[in-house]
C-alpha cells in the first residue's frame, strides 16, 4: 500500500461533505469534506504501489475543472484513472446538491 | 411466508442486491427518519490492514443505522460485502457488538429497539483473524442478550451470502430472511473441498452449491422464516411484518430435541439428494411453533 | 500437525471427573459427567475423536452436527434442573480441531447446530451458571464458536500444543496468499494473526494461562493446579455480569484492543445524541 499527498491551490467555499464509493476490487472511495483556506489537500492511499505520477495526472485534470476548497481522502483497491475521475465528480455533486 | 415471482411488476422493482450497504440499511426505515451512526467521516478504521499492505475502508465495512420502522426504534446494521468479501474485522465486528448492545440497554430502559443485521459475509477476516474470531463471539453473545426484549431480524440478500462464523449469528436471529440469490451455510463450497476433498464436495458444481446453500432450499427445509425477491419494497415490508411478530415464543437455535431427532433420522451411509430434505423438515419454522 | 487432537480432551475430562463416557444415548464423541469441583457439583463437557461417527467428516475431534446437538441437550439439561435452584457451573474442556467440513453437514444446516451449541451455552451463562472454559489442545475456528466461546471466563494452558485461532494455518496461508512461513512471520508482530497461545493472551480474551509441565499425563499436583483455577474462576465469574465484558476489561485488551474500546465509546455517544448528523 502506497500513501500518496498533493495540494491544489482553490478558492471557493462548498456547504457538504460527500462520502461515495467502496473499497472494492477496482473500486475506490472518496471522502471530500469542506475546509478553511485557499488550498486543497488531497490524501490518496492505494493498494497499487508505483502509481504516483497517474494519480497526479488525474488529480491535476480533476482540480483544473474543480474550485472547491476541500479536503480529499482517497481509499483505493486498484480503480482505473477513468474510475477515479467518476467518482471524484460523483462526490463534487453529492457535496454541491 | 414467501414471495412469488411477479414478472409483470418487474420494471417498477428497485433491486436490493444492487444497493450497497448504506443505501440498503436506509431503504429499511420509515423515511426520513434513519441517521447513521460512526459513519466514514468518524474514520474509525481497522487499525491492522494497512500494516499489512490493505488499503482500509473509512467505515470498515460496516453501517449502522438507527431510526424508525413502522414508528418504532430500530437499529440496523449492514455488512459491506464488495470491502473484503464483508469478513468481519475488529472495528466492524465492535460495531455490531455494540449496536446490538445499545439495543438491548434501550429496552431495558423500556424503549422497544429491533435489530436487523444485513449479513452478506465470508465470516472472519483472516488479516484480524484472533480478533475476527472473538468479536463473531462477542456479536453471538449480545444477540442472545438482545433477542429476549425485541426480535433479531438476520437479512442475506447476496450477492456474497452468509458464510463462516456469521452463519452463526444468523442462525441465533428470530427471524432469518432470504432471496433466492442469497446463500447460507458454516463452510463454503471451497473450504469443503479443501478440507474434505473434491469427492466430498466439487465447488465447481454450482448447482450443486445452489441446491444445498441456497435461499430457496433453505427455505423449504423450514431453515428460513421469509423467502422474497430481489425487491426493496417487499423486503423492506417483510422485515416490518417480522418486526411486528413480536419475539417468536421459541427461537430455532433453541428447538434442540427436534433437531437433534432430525438429524438422528439421517441415513449417513449416503450423500443425499439436497432436496429429499424438504418432505422430512418441511416448512416448520420456530413462528408457527408453541412454546 | 495434531496428533493429540481428542487425547489431550480425554486425558483432562478423565482427570477432572474421574471417568470418560458419553450419557446414554449420546455419540461417543461427546463426554458429559457431573463431578464434584470445590462445593459444586459442575457439568464437564468436551468433544473428542470418534473414528465410528455416523457422519464421516466428524471422526477426527471435529465438532458436527450430533456434537453440537449433544452439547446443546446436555447444556440446556443443567439450565431446565437448576431454573429454581443454585446454578451448577459448567466446565467445557475444549480440544477441538475444527467444525466438521462436509457435504451433509452443510445440507443438514450444521450452522443451525452449531449456533444451538452456543445458544445453550450462552443461554446458561445469561441465567447466571458459571461457564468455564478450559484449553487443553486446539481451540479452532467454527469449533471453538460452538464449544467454549461462549464463557464467562476462558482458562488455556500456556504450552506448545495450544492452539486458538480463527483457522489453520495452511488454510490461512493460502487464501491470504502467503506462504506459511511469511504468515508465522506476520504474527510475531500482529498479534490477532499468530498462532502461539502467549500471543493469544495479549489479546486480553483469556481469563488465565496455566502453567502445566506435563499436559498430555499430568501429575496429580498438576491436577490439583488446575482443578483450583477453575474453582477460582467460577468464584470470579459468580461475581460478575454474565455478559462477556471482561474480555475488553483486562490490562492486554485495554492495549491491543483498543480500536474495538473506541468504537463502543463513540458508538454510544453518537446513540444517545438524536441531535446528531
Amino acid at each position: 500500500m502506497e500513501q500518496i499527498e498533493f495540494d491544489y491551490p482553490s478558492k471557493r467555499k462548498v456547504s457538504r461533505k460527500a462520502h461515495v464509493g467502496v473499497v472494492g476490487s477496482g473500486d475506490l472511495e472518496v471522502l471530500l469534506e469542506p475546509v478553511e483556506g485557499e488550498s486543497s489537500h488531497v490524501f490518496v492511499r492505494t493498494s497499487v504501489d508505483g502509481f504516483r505520477d497517474t494519480w497526479k495526472a488525474v488529480l491535476d485534470r480533476f482540480f483544473a475543472k474543480y474550485d472547491g476548497v476541500v479536503r480529499i481522502q482517497i481509499n483505493d483497491a486498484g480503480a482505473t484513472p477513468g474510475s477515479v475521475l467518476l467518482r471524484l465528480e460523483q462526490a463534487v455533486e453529492v457535496s454541491e446538491q | 411466508m414467501s414471495y412469488e415471482r411477479d414478472d409483470a411488476n418487474s420494471i417498477n422493482r428497485q433491486s436490493f442486491i444492487e444497493l450497497d450497504a448504506r443505501e440498503r440499511a436506509k431503504a429499511l426505515f420509515d423515511v426520513g427518519t434513519s441517521r447513521e451512526l460512526l459513519g466514514p467521516f468518524d474514520r474509525v478504521e481497522s487499525p491492522w490492514l494497512s500494516m499489512q499492505g490493505v488499503t482500509p475502508q473509512a467505515d470498515d465495512g460496516c453501517v449502522v443505522m438507527k431510526g424508525k420502522i413502522s414508528g418504532q426504534a430500530a437499529v440496523v446494521v449492514a455488512l459491506e460485502g464488495a470491502f473484503q468479501g464483508g469478513s468481519m474485522g475488529e472495528v466492524s465486528g465492535a460495531k455490531l457488538t455494540a449496536a446490538l448492545d445499545l439495543a438491548c440497554a434501550d429496552n431495558e430502559k423500556g424503549v422497544p429497539t429491533s435489530a436487523v443485521m444485513l449479513l452478506e459475509t465470508g465470516g472472519v477476516r483472516l488479516q484480524e483473524a484472533n480478533l475476527g474470531l472473538a468479536a463473531i463471539a462477542e456479536i453471538m453473545a449480545s444477540i442472545l442478550a438482545l433477542r429476549k426484549h425485541a426480535p433479531v431480524i438476520s437479512v442475506t440478500a447476496g450477492t456474497v451470502g452468509c458464510f463462516g462464523g456469521m452463519s452463526l449469528a444468523a442462525g441465533l436471529s428470530s427471524y432469518i430472511v432470504l432471496t433466492r440469490e442469497a446463500r447460507l451455510g458454516l463452510n463454503g463450497p471451497e473450504v469443503i473441498e479443501q478440507e474434505s476433498g473434491v469427492d466430498e464436495f466439487d465447488s465447481s458444481d454450482r448447482a450443486l452449491i445452489w441446491a444445498i446453500h441456497g435461499g430457496e432450499q433453505r427455505y423449504a427445509t423450514g431453515l428460513a422464516d421469509a423467502l422474497v425477491e430481489d425487491d426493496t419494497q417487499q423486503l423492506a415490508d417483510v422485515v416490518r411484518q417480522l418486526i411486528a411478530k413480536g419475539v417468536p415464543p421459541v427461537h430455532r437455535s433453541s428447538q434442540v430435541a427436534l433437531y437433534r431427532g432430525r438429524i438422528a433420522a439421517l441415513d449417513t451411509s449416503r450423500q443425499w439428494e439436497p432436496r429429499e430434505l424438504r418432505a422430512t423438515w418441511g416448512t416448520s419454522s420456530s413462528v408457527e411453533e408453541k412454546p | 500437525m495434531s496428533e493429540h487432537t481428542g487425547i489431550r480432551g480425554t486425558v483432562w475430562f478423565r482427570a477432572l471427573t474421574g471417568q470418560a463416557y458419553p450419557m446414554s444415548g449420546d455419540p461417543d464423541s461427546v463426554l458429559t459427567a457431573d463431578a464434584l469441583l470445590g462445593e459444586d457439583i459442575s457439568r464437564f463437557l468436551c468433544v473428542v475423536r470418534n473414528p465410528h461417527a455416523r457422519f464421516p467428516c466428524a471422526r477426527d475431534g471435529q465438532v458436527g452436527l450430533e456434537e453440537a446437538y449433544t452439547l446443546a441437550t446436555r447444556v440446556r439439561e443443567i439450565i431446565e434442573q437448576d431454573k429454581n435452584a443454585i446454578k451448577r457451573p459448567i466446565i467445557a474442556i475444549v480440544d477441538v480441531k475444527s467444525q466438521a467440513y462436509g457435504r451433509r453437514e452443510e445440507t443438514a444446516a450444521i450452522f443451525l447446530a452449531a449456533a444451538a451449541a452456543a445458544d445453550a451455552y450462552g443461554t446458561a451463562r445469561l441465567a447466571g451458571h458459571p461457564v468455564i472454559t478450559l484449553v487443553v489442545g486446539h481451540a479452532l475456528s467454527g469449533g471453538f464458536l460452538t464449544h467454549g466461546y461462549q464463557a464467562n471466563r476462558i482458562l488455556a494452558f500456556d504450552d506448545d500444543g495450544v492452539m486458538i485461532h480463527a483457522m489453520h494455518k495452511e488454510a490461512a496461508a493460502r487464501i491470504t496468499r502467503r506462504s506459511v512461513e511469511s504468515l508465522e512471520k506476520l504474527g510475531e508482530t500482529i498479534s490477532p494473526l499468530s498462532y502461539d497461545i502467549r500471543d493469544y493472551a495479549k489479546l486480553g480474551l483469556l481469563h488465565k494461562l496455566l502453567h502445566v509441565d506435563s499436559p498430555d499425563n499430568p501429575s496429580q499436583q498438576e491436577i490439583q493446579h488446575v482443578r483450583d483455577e477453575l474453582i477460582a474462576a467460577i468464584e470470579d465469574a459468580r461475581n460478575s455480569p454474565v455478559d462477556l465484558s471482561n474480555r475488553l476489561q483486562s490490562k492486554e485488551a485495554r492495549e491491543t484492543r483498543k480500536a474495538s474500546i473506541l468504537t463502543r465509546s463513540m458508538l454510544e455517544a453518537q446513540w444517545a445524541d438524536e441531535q446528531a448528523n
